[in-house]
């Protein structure tokens, strides 16, 4: 769980400032993240480290799912009355439900990108050098004209911030590594790196939507 | 006797297959200064006065010291207040007219007996599997500067071995896990000398038995570290993650 929930966190940040090339809505800027794109499908090690993520992903949630299963049995009979949020977080006691919400965004995120830009009928543009590329860049654009859609992705990223807000130094725990000197840094890196990112990939369809 | 008055919702339940559930006794005349056991103890005299079945809890020593005393008030394990056991949970604690919440540690692996008193016999098996020194202790008594140990390990380690084993732990926790009192029982001996040379084994097995006894898993939501009457810290469950990582990975 913490391996994978550490090695899911470092492919946000790739995934983060690749995307945000985004931001760039210049035809310059589209042809650039086209042919990113094509790197990241096409290079080896990328493909490499793309079916590490994919393996990740569903170990992530399999697992969480298996532990799930076993602490709902933990305890067969219910409190009549509770009172948790005296001693822990919501978003801690919730990570089972946060993580499930995440799995359904991923399904409907992957559909709609990865997918199309696999194995979907997207159309084509041409790169420097006068071969055709797919155009990516305006199957997102397309997307996030959508308010529906740009509504999904920032509520979703909240989502993916109070995942993060537990899940980041709850890794490090799980893994051993608690220590009075580096632990309130971990924290304090967690809840930066829980605010930060999620703010930055909302950012990227609400910044299409407003310049389309 | 004090003039406050409460209302108890108190989870009756006949024996361990009976089905149970949460009963309202009204209880006059309770003094700010009884501890909740005491106030526990009022409203059974009053009952057996009835003739009535009297509500069965565990308690002993009442000085904090034992770990027999459970109970889940108002939603928490051992009541409002920090770093205390049920017995030294205080009426003050509460308002003249409330409604108290009591039921049972509710967990697979402590089964309920009789009303709130359950069987935490599952930790004795968690500490039989290893929570212990093999090397006799009685009887040939050796030099205490024999063997020099780190002023703060010593110090960790008897943090550790404050634990009381009331299951509070456990009680609270989302997932009805005993990581903190295997961890406090495993970190005891991983930080002396004298626990070094069956560290691996130790950990391995009494991790083992925890698990077959149907405790959940650790989310590391930090509840236990909070209601623990002993203050035991999640340090010890990174401290037990290591040493269980480490000897998974070497053992023979």
């Amino acid at each position: 769980m913490a391996l994978t929930g550490l090695f899911l966190s470092i492919f946000l940040i790739t995934h983060l400032a690749g995307n945000l090339q985004l931001l760039d809505m210049s035809p310059e800027g589209q042809q650039k993240f086209n042919e990113y794109a094509r790197f990241m499908t096409t290079f080896p090690l990328v493909k490499v480290v793309s079916y590490l993520l994919y393996f990740s992903i569903l170990f992530h949630a399999f697992d969480g799912f298996l532990l799930t299963i076993q602490n709902r049995k933990a305890r067969p009979v219910k409190y009549a009355y509770e009172k948790p949020g005296a001693n822990s977080a919501w978003y801690a006691r919730q990570m089972a439900l946060l993580g499930t919400l995440i799995l359904v965004f991923l399904v409907i995120h992957m559909k709609h990108f990865w997918y199309e830009m696999h194995w979907g009928d997207i159309p084509t543009v041409t790169d420097t050098s006068g071969k055709p590329m797919k155009d990516l860049y305006s199957v997102v654009a397309a997307a996030f004209t959508q308010l529906w859609y740009v509504a999904l992705y920032v509520v979703m990223m909240g989502v993916l911030a109070f995942h993060l807000l537990h899940g980041f130094q709850s890794a490090f725990q799980s893994l051993g590594l608690n220590h009075p000197r580096y632990t309130p840094i971990i924290k304090n890196v967690g809840v930066f790196f829980a605010v930060v990112v999620p703010i930055f990939f909302a950012l990227i369809p609400v910044w299409m939507f407003i310049n389309a | 006797m004090g003039n406050m008055k409460l209302t108890l919702k108190i989870w009756r339940q006949n024996g361990p297959n009976d089905q149970g559930k949460m009963v309202s006794y009204p209880v006059n005349n309770v003094s700010e200064d009884m501890s909740f056991l005491e106030m526990l103890d009022v409203l059974n005299d009053d009952l057996v006065r009835k003739g009535e079945d009297p509500i069965a809890f565990d308690h002993d020593c009442r000085e904090g010291i034992c770990g027999s005393c459970s109970l889940f008030i108002n939603g928490e394990a051992h009541g409002p207040g920090r770093l205390i056991t049920t017995c030294q949970l205080h009426m003050r604690k509460f308002k003249d007219g409330d409604t108290i919440h009591v039921e049972p540690w509710r967990a697979e692996a402590f089964p309920v007996i009789k009303d709130l008193a359950v069987n935490r016999s599952a930790f004795d098996r968690i500490q039989a599997a290893g929570g212990f020194v093999t090397v006799n202790t009685s009887g040939n008594l050796v030099d205490g500067n024999a063997v020099p140990i780190p002023k703060d390990d010593a110090d960790k380690a008897f943090d550790a071995a404050t634990c009381i084993g009331c299951g509070a732990c456990v009680a609270t926790c989302v997932n009805s896990s005993a990581m903190l009192f295997v961890a406090a029982k495993v970190s005891q001996f991983a930080l002396l000398p004298q626990g070094k040379p069956e560290a691996k084994r130790r950990v391995l097995a009494m991790v083992e038995q925890m698990d077959k006894e149907g405790f959940g898993n650790c989310s590391n939501t930090g509840a236990c570290e909070v209601e623990c009457p002993k203050g035991i810290s999640l340090e010890h469950i990174a401290r037990m993650n290591r040493e269980y990582l480490a000897a998974s990975v070497t053992k023979e």
